[in-house]
């Protein structure tokens, strides 16, 4: 055969290159699929909230109305204190190393994607209740790398800290801040006022304490609701209808008649975290 | 070998005098701790070798499964029903953490973490 080496050279190159180019490109056009855009970008679907979420078994969720929170000053405190002890959430008095299981926060921060533009001013100065949203596709439990905080299948994203190694990935893809992390012995006191972190007399003995290296969180009272009662934060607010609890699959729920009558704005909606708090502003 | 006379025998009173406490200890574990069982319990969740043995075991899978698996439900020994919890179960009748857990944990070199967040019946903080 008349064909020199070159030109051999040559043939087999390209040939070599289009086969491994071929079974990719097949791929794409049997699959007909397009490349993943990214979830984060928004778009109608994802700004309806909660979306399609689990629809089977219970799903948690709370539906928070500020209004009575602003009306009721003192409620939101009295929450926070009572959920804070029964779970020995200590004290440092130190912005930096704050343990955080519920609290209030500015509109701006509870509710970053809401348009500020001529909003009320009672709106816009009024204290919001926050929490861990219990996401049904929470990002901590992604980034989690021994899985210590998991999701259950009720919705309630738990976490488990003999498994946490404290690396706080979880903390860093969380959206809403809402895991803090243990820089000091939680059962140690204050070096200088010798104050202790956990009050003695409000130390609960029937829950244990959390040690210093590890992340927590709000656990939606599972202890609780495993006796079949409410989560402290909502037995403490009563019956104000400040907090509203119950399972969001469960189509007669008074939180379903509730979220079904009222306009409600959940934190973040276009992350597509799907969280299962839900606010009446 | 130079100075053979003193290396050998000197060697020989070093390996002895390192080796003193493996032969002469051997055969014999010390007193046996003594527990403080609690009183008016006949029967554990578990038979006695196993308990003795094995309650590290009971314990992770309890702990896996009411907080992983969510499952609370009660075991029953002696009629009587219990918490799957080392506070709320375990220490309920245990309730002398030093006598029951802290005599034998000591006698065999084993420091548990359970207490750093878990706490003891009698825990005066």
């Amino acid at each position: 055969m008349d064909m020199k080496r070159r030109d051999f050279l040559k043939i087999a190159g390209i040939s070599t290159i289009a086969g491994i180019g071929a079974p990719a490109a097949l791929q794409v056009l049997l699959k007909g699929e397009v490349p993943a855009s990214s979830f984060a970008s928004g778009g109608a679907e994802e700004e309806t909230g909660h979306g399609v979420a689990a629809p089977v078994g219970r799903r948690y969720g709370f539906v928070i109305d500020t209004r009575v929170f602003a009306k009721d000053q003192g409620l939101a405190q009295k929450c926070i204190n009572a959920c804070h002890r029964i779970h020995n959430v200590p004290d440092f008095r130190n912005k930096k190393d704050e343990i955080k299981w519920i609290w209030e926060t500015g509109y701006a921060n509870a509710f970053t994607s809401k348009s500020h533009n001529l909003r009320s001013d009672e709106v816009h100065h009024r204290k919001y209740m926050v929490l861990c949203n219990h996401c049904d596709n929470p990002p901590c439990v992604r980034a989690c790398p021994t899985k210590a905080t998991f999701k259950r299948p009720d919705g309630i994203v738990a976490m488990d800290y003999h498994r946490c190694i404290g690396c706080r990935f979880c903390m860093a893809a969380c959206p809403y801040g809402s895991r803090s992390f243990n820089w000091r012995d939680p059962r140690g006191k204050d070096d200088k006022t010798g104050r202790y972190f956990i009050e003695r007399k409000h130390l609960n003995k029937d829950f244990p304490t959390r040690m210093r290296g590890v992340v927590e969180k709000c656990n939606l009272c599972v202890e609780r609701l495993a006796k079949g009662k409410m989560p402290k934060c909502v037995e403490e607010a009563g019956n104000s209808g400040a907090m509203i609890f119950g399972d969001l699959n469960d189509p007669h729920s008074e939180i379903r008649k509730v979220l079904a009558s009222t306009f409600t704005i959940q934190r973040k909606p276009e992350l597509g975290t799907k969280p299962s708090i839900f606010y009446i502003v | 070998m130079y100075d053979g006379g003193k290396i050998v025998p000197g060697l020989i009173i070093f390996v002895g005098l390192m080796t003193f406490p493996l032969w002469y200890n051997s055969g014999n574990a010390g007193p046996a701790p003594k527990l403080e069982k609690p009183a008016g319990k006949t029967a554990c969740v578990k038979d006695t070798h196993f308990m003795r043995t094995s309650h590290m075991v009971l314990l992770n899978q309890w702990r896996d499964t009411v907080l992983r698996d969510g499952d609370r439900t009660e075991v029953t020994a002696a009629g009587e029903k219990y918490e799957k919890s080392l506070m709320l179960g375990c220490m309920k009748c245990h309730s002398d953490k030093k006598k029951f857990c802290d005599e034998c944990h000591q006698y065999a070199a084993v420091k548990p973490y359970c207490w750093d967040c878990h706490f003891p019946p009698k825990e005066n903080l």
